[in-house]
Protein backbone atom coordinates (compact mmCIF):
# COMPACT_ATOMS: atom_id res chain seq x y z
CA UNK A 1 0.00 0.00 0.00
CA UNK A 2 2.39 2.45 1.33
CA UNK A 3 4.38 1.61 -2.05
CA UNK A 4 2.24 2.58 -4.36
CA UNK A 5 1.31 5.85 -2.55
CA UNK A 6 4.94 6.93 -2.46
CA UNK A 7 5.13 5.81 -6.18
CA UNK A 8 2.33 7.81 -7.07
CA UNK A 9 3.50 10.84 -4.87
CA UNK A 10 6.42 10.74 -6.94
CA UNK A 11 4.75 10.15 -10.03
CA UNK A 12 2.64 13.22 -9.68
CA UNK A 13 5.46 15.14 -8.97
CA UNK A 14 8.27 13.99 -11.29
CA UNK A 15 8.96 16.68 -13.13
CA UNK A 16 9.40 19.09 -10.26
CA UNK A 17 11.46 16.74 -8.34
CA UNK A 18 13.93 15.03 -10.85
CA UNK A 19 15.89 17.61 -11.74
CA UNK A 20 16.90 17.69 -7.32
CA UNK A 21 17.92 14.58 -7.87
CA UNK A 22 19.98 14.61 -11.13
CA UNK A 23 21.50 17.58 -9.43
CA UNK A 24 22.36 16.14 -5.85
CA UNK A 25 25.50 14.47 -6.21
CA UNK A 26 27.18 17.32 -8.30
CA UNK A 27 25.62 19.86 -6.37
CA UNK A 28 27.02 17.96 -3.16
CA UNK A 29 31.18 17.92 -4.53
CA UNK A 30 30.61 20.92 -5.83
CA UNK A 31 29.84 22.52 -2.48
CA UNK A 32 32.09 20.65 -0.18
CA UNK A 33 35.23 21.02 -2.50
CA UNK A 34 34.32 24.94 -4.08
CA UNK A 35 31.80 26.70 -2.71
CA UNK A 36 32.28 26.53 0.86
CA UNK A 37 35.94 26.59 1.15
CA UNK A 38 35.76 30.05 -0.51
CA UNK A 39 33.93 31.39 2.74
CA UNK A 40 36.44 29.12 4.64
CA UNK A 41 39.33 31.00 3.36
CA UNK A 42 37.96 34.13 4.37
CA UNK A 43 37.20 33.16 7.48
CA UNK A 44 40.45 31.53 8.53
CA UNK A 45 42.08 35.29 6.80
CA UNK A 46 40.88 36.92 9.90
CA UNK A 47 43.14 34.65 12.01
CA UNK A 48 46.84 33.83 12.60
CA UNK A 49 47.00 30.29 12.08
CA UNK A 50 49.70 27.80 11.35
CA UNK A 51 47.71 25.35 10.18
CA UNK A 52 48.29 22.43 13.08
CA UNK A 53 45.13 21.43 15.07
CA UNK A 54 41.96 23.13 14.96
CA UNK A 55 41.51 26.72 13.79
CA UNK A 56 39.12 27.32 16.61
CA UNK A 57 41.21 26.23 18.89
CA UNK A 58 45.37 26.30 17.54
CA UNK A 59 44.42 29.86 15.80
CA UNK A 60 44.46 33.00 17.38
CA UNK A 61 41.60 35.60 15.79
CA UNK A 62 43.47 38.61 14.97
CA UNK A 63 40.00 40.34 12.96
CA UNK A 64 41.71 42.25 9.98
CA UNK A 65 45.33 42.18 10.84
CA UNK A 66 46.05 40.23 8.51
CA UNK A 67 45.26 42.66 5.77
CA UNK A 68 46.78 45.45 7.16
CA UNK A 69 49.77 43.91 7.32
CA UNK A 70 49.14 43.47 3.61
CA UNK A 71 48.50 46.54 2.76
CA UNK A 72 50.46 48.41 5.43
CA UNK A 73 53.70 48.28 3.16
CA UNK A 74 54.41 44.32 2.84
CA UNK A 75 57.02 44.62 0.27
CA UNK A 76 56.73 40.76 -1.17
CA UNK A 77 52.84 41.65 -1.35
CA UNK A 78 53.71 44.80 -3.40
CA UNK A 79 56.06 43.15 -6.20
CA UNK A 80 53.69 40.50 -6.53
CA UNK A 81 50.81 42.80 -6.91
CA UNK A 82 52.19 44.47 -9.45
CA UNK A 83 54.10 41.07 -11.18
CA UNK A 84 50.46 40.51 -11.55
CA UNK A 85 49.23 43.60 -13.29
CA UNK A 86 51.90 43.08 -15.76
CA UNK A 87 51.02 39.54 -16.35
CA UNK A 88 47.15 40.74 -17.11
CA UNK A 89 48.16 43.36 -19.54
CA UNK A 90 50.76 41.14 -21.34
CA UNK A 91 49.33 38.34 -21.75
CA UNK A 92 46.71 39.87 -23.58
CA UNK A 93 49.18 39.85 -26.38
CA UNK A 94 47.91 36.36 -26.91
CA UNK A 95 44.31 37.46 -28.70
CA UNK A 96 45.88 39.46 -31.27
CA UNK A 97 48.79 36.95 -31.69
CA UNK A 98 46.48 34.42 -31.66
CA UNK A 99 44.17 35.82 -34.70
CA UNK A 100 47.44 37.01 -36.66
CA UNK A 101 48.20 32.79 -36.43
CA UNK A 102 44.91 32.01 -37.52
CA UNK A 103 44.94 34.73 -40.47
CA UNK A 104 48.07 33.46 -41.58
CA UNK A 105 46.87 29.80 -41.13
CA UNK A 106 43.05 30.16 -42.93
CA UNK A 107 44.08 28.54 -46.02
CA UNK A 108 43.41 25.73 -48.02
CA UNK A 109 46.35 24.47 -49.34
CA UNK A 110 47.98 20.22 -48.94
CA UNK A 111 48.49 20.03 -45.53
CA UNK A 112 47.49 22.85 -44.04
CA UNK A 113 45.50 20.16 -41.15
CA UNK A 114 48.89 19.00 -39.89
CA UNK A 115 50.43 22.66 -39.55
CA UNK A 116 47.06 23.55 -37.71
CA UNK A 117 47.92 20.80 -35.45
CA UNK A 118 51.40 21.76 -34.86
CA UNK A 119 50.56 25.16 -34.56
CA UNK A 120 48.60 24.44 -31.91
CA UNK A 121 50.85 21.97 -30.22
CA UNK A 122 52.35 23.95 -27.48
CA UNK A 123 48.82 24.59 -25.77
CA UNK A 124 48.65 20.40 -24.71
CA UNK A 125 52.16 20.19 -23.17
CA UNK A 126 51.98 20.76 -19.55
CA UNK A 127 52.90 24.15 -18.31
CA UNK A 128 55.53 22.28 -16.13
CA UNK A 129 57.20 21.33 -19.03
CA UNK A 130 56.86 24.34 -20.94
CA UNK A 131 58.30 26.03 -17.78
CA UNK A 132 61.71 23.48 -18.41
CA UNK A 133 61.64 23.99 -22.56
CA UNK A 134 61.79 27.73 -22.01
CA UNK A 135 64.28 28.01 -18.77
CA UNK A 136 66.59 25.69 -21.03
CA UNK A 137 66.04 27.90 -23.90
CA UNK A 138 66.86 30.93 -21.81
CA UNK A 139 70.15 29.46 -20.34
CA UNK A 140 73.01 31.52 -20.60
CA UNK A 141 75.62 28.91 -21.90
CA UNK A 142 74.07 26.41 -23.19
CA UNK A 143 70.58 27.78 -24.36
CA UNK A 144 69.57 28.57 -27.89
CA UNK A 145 68.45 31.74 -27.78
CA UNK A 146 72.19 32.85 -26.62
CA UNK A 147 73.42 30.81 -29.54
CA UNK A 148 70.98 32.73 -31.95
CA UNK A 149 71.86 36.20 -30.73
CA UNK A 150 75.83 35.55 -30.66
CA UNK A 151 75.05 35.67 -34.07
CA UNK A 152 73.80 38.85 -34.29
CA UNK A 153 77.25 39.89 -32.22
CA UNK A 154 75.24 40.13 -28.44
CA UNK A 155 77.24 39.05 -25.76
CA UNK A 156 74.33 37.24 -24.39
CA UNK A 157 72.08 37.54 -22.06
CA UNK A 158 70.78 35.83 -18.29
CA UNK A 159 66.96 36.50 -18.55
CA UNK A 160 65.86 34.42 -15.68
CA UNK A 161 68.97 35.50 -13.56
CA UNK A 162 68.04 39.17 -14.08
CA UNK A 163 65.36 40.94 -11.69
CA UNK A 164 64.52 43.30 -14.29
CA UNK A 165 63.63 40.67 -16.82
CA UNK A 166 62.57 37.80 -15.20
CA UNK A 167 58.87 38.25 -14.90
CA UNK A 168 59.14 39.37 -18.88
CA UNK A 169 61.03 35.85 -19.89
CA UNK A 170 58.24 34.11 -17.66
CA UNK A 171 55.31 35.90 -19.46
CA UNK A 172 56.87 35.36 -22.76
CA UNK A 173 56.67 31.34 -21.83
CA UNK A 174 53.50 31.70 -21.12
CA UNK A 175 52.11 33.16 -24.27
CA UNK A 176 53.39 30.64 -26.25
CA UNK A 177 50.52 27.83 -24.96
CA UNK A 178 47.83 30.89 -24.12
CA UNK A 179 48.24 31.67 -28.11
CA UNK A 180 48.34 28.84 -29.15
CA UNK A 181 45.02 28.80 -27.44
CA UNK A 182 43.73 31.93 -28.74
CA UNK A 183 44.94 30.67 -32.77
CA UNK A 184 42.23 27.43 -32.23
CA UNK A 185 39.89 30.10 -31.24
CA UNK A 186 39.77 32.45 -33.98
CA UNK A 187 40.52 29.24 -36.41
CA UNK A 188 36.98 28.20 -35.53
CA UNK A 189 35.58 31.68 -35.65
CA UNK A 190 36.68 32.40 -39.32
CA UNK A 191 35.43 28.99 -40.73
CA UNK A 192 31.91 29.94 -39.82
CA UNK A 193 32.74 33.63 -41.22
CA UNK A 194 29.47 34.49 -43.55
CA UNK A 195 31.11 33.96 -47.25
CA UNK A 196 28.19 36.16 -48.75
CA UNK A 197 29.13 39.37 -46.45
CA UNK A 198 32.81 38.73 -47.63
CA UNK A 199 32.04 38.84 -51.38
CA UNK A 200 29.29 41.61 -50.45
CA UNK A 201 32.10 43.51 -48.90
CA UNK A 202 34.57 42.29 -51.36
CA UNK A 203 31.89 43.84 -54.37
CA UNK A 204 31.94 47.50 -52.33
CA UNK A 205 35.63 47.13 -52.65
CA UNK A 206 36.71 46.35 -48.90
CA UNK A 207 40.05 44.40 -48.24
CA UNK A 208 42.94 44.35 -45.86
CA UNK A 209 42.56 45.78 -43.07
CA UNK A 210 39.19 47.26 -43.59
CA UNK A 211 37.83 44.33 -44.28
CA UNK A 212 38.85 43.07 -41.16
CA UNK A 213 37.79 45.71 -38.82
CA UNK A 214 34.58 46.73 -40.56
CA UNK A 215 33.45 43.09 -41.54
CA UNK A 216 35.48 39.75 -40.13
CA UNK A 217 35.81 40.76 -36.67
CA UNK A 218 32.22 41.81 -35.42
CA UNK A 219 31.73 38.26 -36.33
CA UNK A 220 34.03 36.79 -34.49
CA UNK A 221 33.26 38.95 -31.52
CA UNK A 222 31.87 35.15 -29.74
CA UNK A 223 35.43 33.80 -30.25
CA UNK A 224 37.21 37.64 -28.95
CA UNK A 225 34.81 37.14 -25.50
CA UNK A 226 36.14 33.65 -24.65
CA UNK A 227 39.65 34.21 -25.73
CA UNK A 228 39.55 37.01 -23.33
CA UNK A 229 38.41 34.91 -20.53
CA UNK A 230 40.21 31.86 -20.60
CA UNK A 231 43.24 34.62 -21.26
CA UNK A 232 42.33 37.21 -18.58
CA UNK A 233 41.65 33.93 -16.24
CA UNK A 234 45.41 32.28 -17.47
CA UNK A 235 47.11 35.22 -16.73
CA UNK A 236 45.94 35.36 -12.98
CA UNK A 237 46.04 31.55 -12.12
CA UNK A 238 49.85 31.82 -13.66
CA UNK A 239 52.09 29.87 -11.08
CA UNK A 240 53.24 26.51 -12.45
CA UNK A 241 56.14 28.27 -14.64
CA UNK A 242 56.66 30.66 -12.05
CA UNK A 243 57.24 27.75 -9.85
CA UNK A 244 59.03 26.13 -12.46
CA UNK A 245 60.94 28.66 -13.73
CA UNK A 246 62.47 31.15 -11.21
CA UNK A 247 60.72 29.76 -8.24
CA UNK A 248 59.86 33.23 -7.44
CA UNK A 249 63.27 34.67 -7.52
CA UNK A 250 65.94 36.21 -8.53
CA UNK A 251 65.23 38.16 -5.31
CA UNK A 252 62.17 37.70 -5.37
CA UNK A 253 61.21 39.38 -8.61
CA UNK A 254 58.96 37.22 -10.59
CA UNK A 255 56.62 36.71 -7.51
CA UNK A 256 52.75 36.67 -8.18
CA UNK A 257 49.95 36.79 -5.70
CA UNK A 258 48.78 32.90 -6.54
CA UNK A 259 52.98 32.34 -5.87
CA UNK A 260 53.35 34.58 -2.20
CA UNK A 261 50.42 32.82 -1.42
CA UNK A 262 51.70 29.58 -1.82
CA UNK A 263 54.91 30.48 0.06
CA UNK A 264 53.84 31.97 2.93
CA UNK A 265 51.31 29.36 3.47
CA UNK A 266 53.18 25.83 2.18
CA UNK A 267 56.86 26.38 1.62
CA UNK A 268 59.94 26.39 3.73
CA UNK A 269 59.00 29.90 4.86
CA UNK A 270 56.71 28.81 7.26
CA UNK A 271 53.31 27.51 7.43
CA UNK A 272 51.07 31.00 7.97
CA UNK A 273 47.74 29.49 6.90
CA UNK A 274 45.85 32.94 7.57
CA UNK A 275 48.33 35.50 6.01
CA UNK A 276 47.81 32.54 2.83
CA UNK A 277 44.60 32.87 2.98
CA UNK A 278 44.67 37.19 3.70
CA UNK A 279 46.60 36.97 0.07
CA UNK A 280 43.89 34.57 -1.82
CA UNK A 281 41.17 36.61 -0.88
CA UNK A 282 42.86 39.68 -2.38
CA UNK A 283 43.15 38.05 -5.44
CA UNK A 284 39.81 36.51 -5.36
CA UNK A 285 38.23 39.50 -5.31
CA UNK A 286 40.38 41.11 -7.69
CA UNK A 287 39.37 37.86 -9.89
CA UNK A 288 35.64 38.60 -8.32
CA UNK A 289 35.46 41.59 -10.70
CA UNK A 290 36.64 39.88 -14.20
CA UNK A 291 33.93 36.38 -13.12
CA UNK A 292 31.62 39.18 -12.32
CA UNK A 293 31.90 41.05 -16.14
CA UNK A 294 31.59 37.08 -17.48
CA UNK A 295 28.63 36.20 -15.86
CA UNK A 296 27.26 39.50 -16.91
CA UNK A 297 27.88 39.09 -20.24
CA UNK A 298 26.08 35.56 -20.61
CA UNK A 299 23.44 36.62 -18.53
CA UNK A 300 22.68 38.59 -21.31
CA UNK A 301 23.22 36.35 -24.34
CA UNK A 302 20.97 34.06 -22.00
CA UNK A 303 17.90 36.27 -21.76
CA UNK A 304 18.45 36.63 -25.56
CA UNK A 305 18.39 33.39 -26.14
CA UNK A 306 14.38 33.35 -24.25
CA UNK B 1 36.84 32.72 -46.73
CA UNK B 2 38.55 35.57 -45.41
CA UNK B 3 41.97 36.46 -46.03
CA UNK B 4 41.38 35.96 -50.06
CA UNK B 5 42.12 32.22 -50.56
CA UNK B 6 45.57 31.55 -51.54
CA UNK B 7 44.44 30.04 -55.29
CA UNK B 8 43.17 33.07 -56.28
CA UNK B 9 46.40 35.43 -55.49
CA UNK B 10 49.78 35.76 -57.78
CA UNK B 11 51.58 32.44 -58.53
CA UNK B 12 54.38 34.24 -56.79
CA UNK B 13 52.54 35.02 -53.27
CA UNK B 14 51.22 31.75 -53.50
CA UNK B 15 55.04 29.89 -54.04
CA UNK B 16 56.43 32.41 -51.30
CA UNK B 17 53.14 31.21 -48.86
CA UNK B 18 53.88 27.63 -49.27
CA UNK B 19 57.61 28.68 -48.29
CA UNK B 20 57.28 30.43 -45.43
CA UNK B 21 54.30 28.13 -43.47
CA UNK B 22 57.21 25.49 -42.60
CA UNK B 23 59.66 28.02 -41.41
CA UNK B 24 57.57 30.00 -39.37
CA UNK B 25 56.61 26.37 -37.97
CA UNK B 26 59.75 25.79 -37.03
CA UNK B 27 60.51 29.26 -35.61
CA UNK B 28 57.28 29.23 -33.40
CA UNK B 29 58.16 25.32 -32.22
CA UNK B 30 62.49 26.36 -31.54
CA UNK B 31 62.39 25.61 -27.82
CA UNK B 32 60.71 22.35 -28.25
CA UNK B 33 62.75 21.26 -30.96
CA UNK B 34 65.88 22.57 -29.04
CA UNK B 35 64.70 19.89 -26.34
CA UNK B 36 64.33 17.25 -28.46
CA UNK B 37 67.85 17.78 -30.25
CA UNK B 38 69.16 17.63 -26.23
CA UNK B 39 67.07 14.57 -25.38
CA UNK B 40 69.34 12.84 -28.13
CA UNK B 41 72.88 13.63 -27.48
CA UNK B 42 75.44 12.03 -25.39
CA UNK B 43 76.64 13.28 -22.12
CA UNK B 44 80.15 14.28 -23.65
CA UNK B 45 78.44 16.62 -25.98
CA UNK B 46 77.94 18.67 -23.02
CA UNK B 47 80.95 19.17 -20.97
CA UNK B 48 82.66 19.49 -24.58
CA UNK B 49 80.69 22.55 -25.10
CA UNK B 50 78.71 21.22 -28.07
CA UNK B 51 75.48 22.29 -27.36
CA UNK B 52 74.16 23.39 -31.17
CA UNK B 53 76.27 21.09 -33.05
CA UNK B 54 74.75 17.55 -34.32
CA UNK B 55 74.87 14.98 -31.70
CA UNK B 56 78.29 13.92 -31.83
CA UNK B 57 76.80 10.23 -31.45
CA UNK B 58 72.87 9.34 -31.51
CA UNK B 59 72.15 8.42 -28.18
CA UNK B 60 68.25 8.50 -28.13
CA UNK B 61 68.02 5.31 -27.01
CA UNK B 62 70.33 4.97 -24.01
CA UNK B 63 68.43 8.41 -22.89
CA UNK B 64 65.31 7.04 -23.10
CA UNK B 65 66.25 4.07 -21.49
CA UNK B 66 67.72 5.56 -18.45
CA UNK B 67 64.56 7.40 -18.48
CA UNK B 68 61.96 4.67 -18.13
CA UNK B 69 64.60 2.11 -16.14
CA UNK B 70 66.74 3.98 -14.06
CA UNK B 71 64.16 6.34 -12.36
CA UNK B 72 61.15 7.01 -11.08
CA UNK B 73 59.37 7.88 -13.69
CA UNK B 74 57.36 5.09 -14.81
CA UNK B 75 55.57 5.21 -11.30
CA UNK B 76 54.65 8.97 -11.59
CA UNK B 77 53.32 8.22 -15.19
CA UNK B 78 51.28 5.30 -13.83
CA UNK B 79 50.37 7.44 -11.03
CA UNK B 80 49.03 10.11 -13.72
CA UNK B 81 47.09 7.56 -15.40
CA UNK B 82 45.52 6.04 -11.99
CA UNK B 83 44.51 10.28 -11.33
CA UNK B 84 43.32 11.61 -14.63
CA UNK B 85 41.27 8.30 -15.94
CA UNK B 86 39.25 8.46 -12.74
CA UNK B 87 38.67 11.84 -12.49
CA UNK B 88 37.59 12.08 -16.33
CA UNK B 89 34.65 9.22 -15.41
CA UNK B 90 33.74 10.99 -12.45
CA UNK B 91 33.33 14.24 -13.61
CA UNK B 92 31.41 13.31 -17.17
CA UNK B 93 29.29 11.50 -15.26
CA UNK B 94 28.14 14.16 -12.72
CA UNK B 95 27.93 17.14 -15.27
CA UNK B 96 26.06 14.49 -17.79
CA UNK B 97 23.41 14.94 -14.52
CA UNK B 98 23.49 18.38 -13.71
CA UNK B 99 23.97 18.99 -17.30
CA UNK B 100 20.52 17.26 -18.05
CA UNK B 101 18.94 18.48 -15.20
CA UNK B 102 19.37 22.23 -15.68
CA UNK B 103 19.77 22.04 -19.66
CA UNK B 104 16.02 20.24 -19.59
CA UNK B 105 13.76 21.04 -16.69
CA UNK B 106 12.54 24.57 -15.55
CA UNK B 107 12.78 25.16 -11.94
CA UNK B 108 13.34 28.04 -9.91
CA UNK B 109 17.05 29.08 -8.83
CA UNK B 110 17.97 26.71 -12.47
CA UNK B 111 19.89 29.70 -13.73
CA UNK B 112 20.98 30.50 -10.21
CA UNK B 113 22.64 27.32 -9.66
CA UNK B 114 24.33 27.46 -13.71
CA UNK B 115 25.75 30.21 -12.88
CA UNK B 116 27.28 29.19 -9.46
CA UNK B 117 28.70 25.93 -11.55
CA UNK B 118 30.30 28.49 -13.79
CA UNK B 119 31.46 30.90 -11.53
CA UNK B 120 33.20 28.47 -9.48
CA UNK B 121 34.89 27.35 -12.33
CA UNK B 122 36.57 30.71 -12.54
CA UNK B 123 37.67 31.52 -8.67
CA UNK B 124 41.91 31.39 -8.20
CA UNK B 125 42.94 27.70 -6.91
CA UNK B 126 44.66 29.65 -3.87
CA UNK B 127 41.38 30.54 -2.47
CA UNK B 128 40.44 26.64 -2.03
CA UNK B 129 44.14 25.64 -1.56
CA UNK B 130 43.98 25.98 2.46
CA UNK B 131 40.42 24.34 3.22
CA UNK B 132 40.69 21.57 0.55
CA UNK B 133 43.76 20.77 2.24
CA UNK B 134 42.39 20.73 5.21
CA UNK B 135 39.54 18.54 4.62
CA UNK B 136 41.60 16.17 2.61
CA UNK B 137 43.66 15.59 6.01
CA UNK B 138 40.43 15.33 7.71
CA UNK B 139 39.43 12.58 5.26
CA UNK B 140 42.54 10.65 5.83
CA UNK B 141 43.17 11.24 1.98
CA UNK B 142 46.51 13.34 2.28
CA UNK B 143 49.20 12.05 -0.08
CA UNK B 144 46.47 9.73 -1.85
CA UNK B 145 45.45 9.26 -5.51
CA UNK B 146 42.38 9.18 -4.34
CA UNK B 147 42.32 12.69 -2.17
CA UNK B 148 43.28 14.13 -5.54
CA UNK B 149 40.77 12.83 -7.93
CA UNK B 150 37.88 13.71 -5.46
CA UNK B 151 38.91 17.42 -5.90
CA UNK B 152 39.24 17.17 -9.64
CA UNK B 153 36.07 15.05 -10.24
CA UNK B 154 34.58 18.58 -7.83
CA UNK B 155 36.31 21.42 -9.92
CA UNK B 156 36.15 19.73 -12.81
CA UNK B 157 32.20 19.65 -12.45
CA UNK B 158 32.11 23.42 -12.83
CA UNK B 159 33.42 23.28 -16.31
CA UNK B 160 31.88 20.28 -17.38
CA UNK B 161 28.22 21.42 -16.86
CA UNK B 162 28.84 24.79 -18.82
CA UNK B 163 29.69 22.60 -21.28
CA UNK B 164 27.09 19.71 -21.25
CA UNK B 165 24.55 21.91 -20.42
CA UNK B 166 25.15 24.20 -23.30
CA UNK B 167 25.36 21.04 -25.31
CA UNK B 168 21.95 19.85 -23.83
CA UNK B 169 20.27 22.71 -24.83
CA UNK B 170 20.77 22.76 -28.49
CA UNK B 171 19.53 18.90 -28.32
CA UNK B 172 15.86 18.93 -30.22
CA UNK B 173 13.69 19.21 -27.39
CA UNK B 174 10.74 18.02 -29.27
CA UNK B 175 12.21 14.24 -28.97
CA UNK B 176 12.18 14.72 -24.80
CA UNK B 177 8.66 15.94 -24.87
CA UNK B 178 7.27 12.80 -27.62
CA UNK B 179 9.02 10.32 -25.33
CA UNK B 180 7.08 12.46 -22.24
CA UNK B 181 3.66 11.65 -24.48
CA UNK B 182 4.71 7.78 -24.57
CA UNK B 183 4.68 8.24 -20.58
CA UNK B 184 8.42 7.44 -20.27
CA UNK B 185 9.86 7.99 -16.78
CA UNK B 186 12.41 11.18 -16.35
CA UNK B 187 15.15 9.14 -15.99
CA UNK B 188 14.92 6.75 -18.93
CA UNK B 189 14.30 9.57 -20.79
CA UNK B 190 17.82 10.35 -19.73
CA UNK B 191 19.52 6.85 -20.34
CA UNK B 192 17.49 6.10 -23.21
CA UNK B 193 17.31 9.27 -25.11
CA UNK B 194 19.41 12.66 -24.05
CA UNK B 195 22.55 10.46 -23.09
CA UNK B 196 23.05 8.57 -26.79
CA UNK B 197 22.45 11.74 -28.20
CA UNK B 198 25.41 13.56 -26.37
CA UNK B 199 28.15 11.12 -27.35
CA UNK B 200 30.10 14.24 -28.96
CA UNK B 201 29.89 15.69 -25.76
CA UNK B 202 30.96 12.92 -23.64
CA UNK B 203 34.25 12.43 -26.48
CA UNK B 204 34.88 15.92 -26.45
CA UNK B 205 34.81 16.48 -22.51
CA UNK B 206 36.73 13.34 -21.94
CA UNK B 207 39.61 13.86 -24.07
CA UNK B 208 39.79 18.17 -22.72
CA UNK B 209 39.64 16.91 -19.21
CA UNK B 210 41.91 13.76 -19.31
CA UNK B 211 44.22 16.70 -20.57
CA UNK B 212 43.44 19.56 -18.06
CA UNK B 213 44.43 16.97 -15.12
CA UNK B 214 47.45 15.08 -16.37
CA UNK B 215 48.91 18.81 -16.83
CA UNK B 216 47.95 19.81 -13.26
CA UNK B 217 51.12 20.94 -11.13
CA UNK B 218 49.22 22.84 -8.56
CA UNK B 219 47.24 20.16 -6.95
CA UNK B 220 49.47 17.82 -7.25
CA UNK B 221 52.47 19.48 -5.14
CA UNK B 222 49.18 20.71 -2.70
CA UNK B 223 47.67 17.22 -1.94
CA UNK B 224 50.37 14.95 -2.66
CA UNK B 225 54.54 14.05 -1.99
CA UNK B 226 56.42 11.30 -2.82
CA UNK B 227 56.43 8.72 -5.22
CA UNK B 228 53.92 6.78 -3.60
CA UNK B 229 51.40 9.45 -5.44
CA UNK B 230 52.63 12.18 -6.91
CA UNK B 231 51.77 12.47 -10.64
CA UNK B 232 54.62 12.90 -13.26
CA UNK B 233 53.90 16.91 -13.34
CA UNK B 234 55.11 17.21 -10.04
CA UNK B 235 57.65 13.86 -10.35
CA UNK B 236 59.09 15.46 -13.02
CA UNK B 237 60.46 17.76 -10.46
CA UNK B 238 62.29 15.47 -8.38
CA UNK B 239 63.35 13.85 -11.42
CA UNK B 240 65.20 16.85 -12.10
CA UNK B 241 66.94 16.93 -8.93
CA UNK B 242 68.18 12.85 -9.29
CA UNK B 243 69.97 14.44 -12.60
CA UNK B 244 71.15 17.76 -12.19
CA UNK B 245 72.45 19.46 -14.85
CA UNK B 246 72.47 16.49 -17.14
CA UNK B 247 70.18 17.94 -20.00
CA UNK B 248 69.82 15.11 -22.03
CA UNK B 249 67.98 12.91 -19.43
CA UNK B 250 66.03 15.98 -18.30
CA UNK B 251 65.26 16.85 -21.99
CA UNK B 252 63.99 12.75 -22.66
CA UNK B 253 61.96 13.29 -19.17
CA UNK B 254 60.00 15.90 -19.88
CA UNK B 255 59.06 14.46 -23.26
CA UNK B 256 58.09 11.55 -21.92
CA UNK B 257 55.88 13.66 -19.40
CA UNK B 258 54.54 15.21 -22.31
CA UNK B 259 53.73 12.62 -24.28
CA UNK B 260 50.56 11.54 -23.34
CA UNK B 261 48.25 14.89 -23.66
CA UNK B 262 50.10 14.90 -27.13
CA UNK B 263 49.12 11.51 -28.04
CA UNK B 264 45.53 11.94 -27.03
CA UNK B 265 45.34 15.25 -29.08
CA UNK B 266 46.45 13.99 -32.07
CA UNK B 267 44.24 10.77 -31.66
CA UNK B 268 40.96 12.48 -30.94
CA UNK B 269 41.95 15.80 -32.56
CA UNK B 270 38.13 16.73 -33.51
CA UNK B 271 36.63 16.07 -30.25
CA UNK B 272 39.70 17.83 -28.59
CA UNK B 273 38.98 21.46 -30.64
CA UNK B 274 35.14 20.92 -30.86
CA UNK B 275 35.70 20.87 -27.17
CA UNK B 276 37.75 23.78 -26.28
CA UNK B 277 36.09 25.98 -28.75
CA UNK B 278 32.69 25.59 -27.87
CA UNK B 279 30.59 28.82 -27.85
CA UNK B 280 33.38 30.65 -30.14
CA UNK B 281 30.88 30.30 -32.78
CA UNK B 282 27.61 31.42 -32.65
Amino acid sequence: MTTTQTRSWYKRNEIAITPWLFLLPGLFFFAMYVIIPIFQSFWISLYEWNGLGKLSEEGEWVGLGNYERLLGGDRKFETSFWNNLKWLVLYLLAIPMGLGISLFLNQQVRGIRLYKSLFFFPFVISQVVVGLVFSWFYLPREGLLNAILSWFGSDGVNILGDPATATYGIIAAGLWPQTAYCMILYLTGLNSVDPEQVEAARLDGAKGHRMLWHVILPQLKPATFIAFVVTIIGALRSFDLISVMTNGGPFGSTRVLSFYMFEESLSEYGFQMGYGAAIAVILFLIMLVFIGYFLWSMYQDEKGAR
Amino acid sequence: MFPTPIEKTSRSWQITYQTLIPIVLIIWLLPLIAVAVFSMKPLADFSNGNYWGLPSTFEGFANYGKVFFESDMPRYLLNSVFITVPTVIGAVALSAMTGFALGVYKFKGNLLIFFMFIAGNFVPFQILMVPVRDLTLDLGLYDTKTGLVLFHIAFQTGFCTLFMRNFIRALPFPLIEAARVEGVAEWRIFLFVVLPLMKPALAALSVLIFTFIWNDYFWAIVLTQGPDSQPVTAGITSFNSQFVAQYHLMSAGSIVAALPPVAMFFLMQKHFIAGLTLGAVK
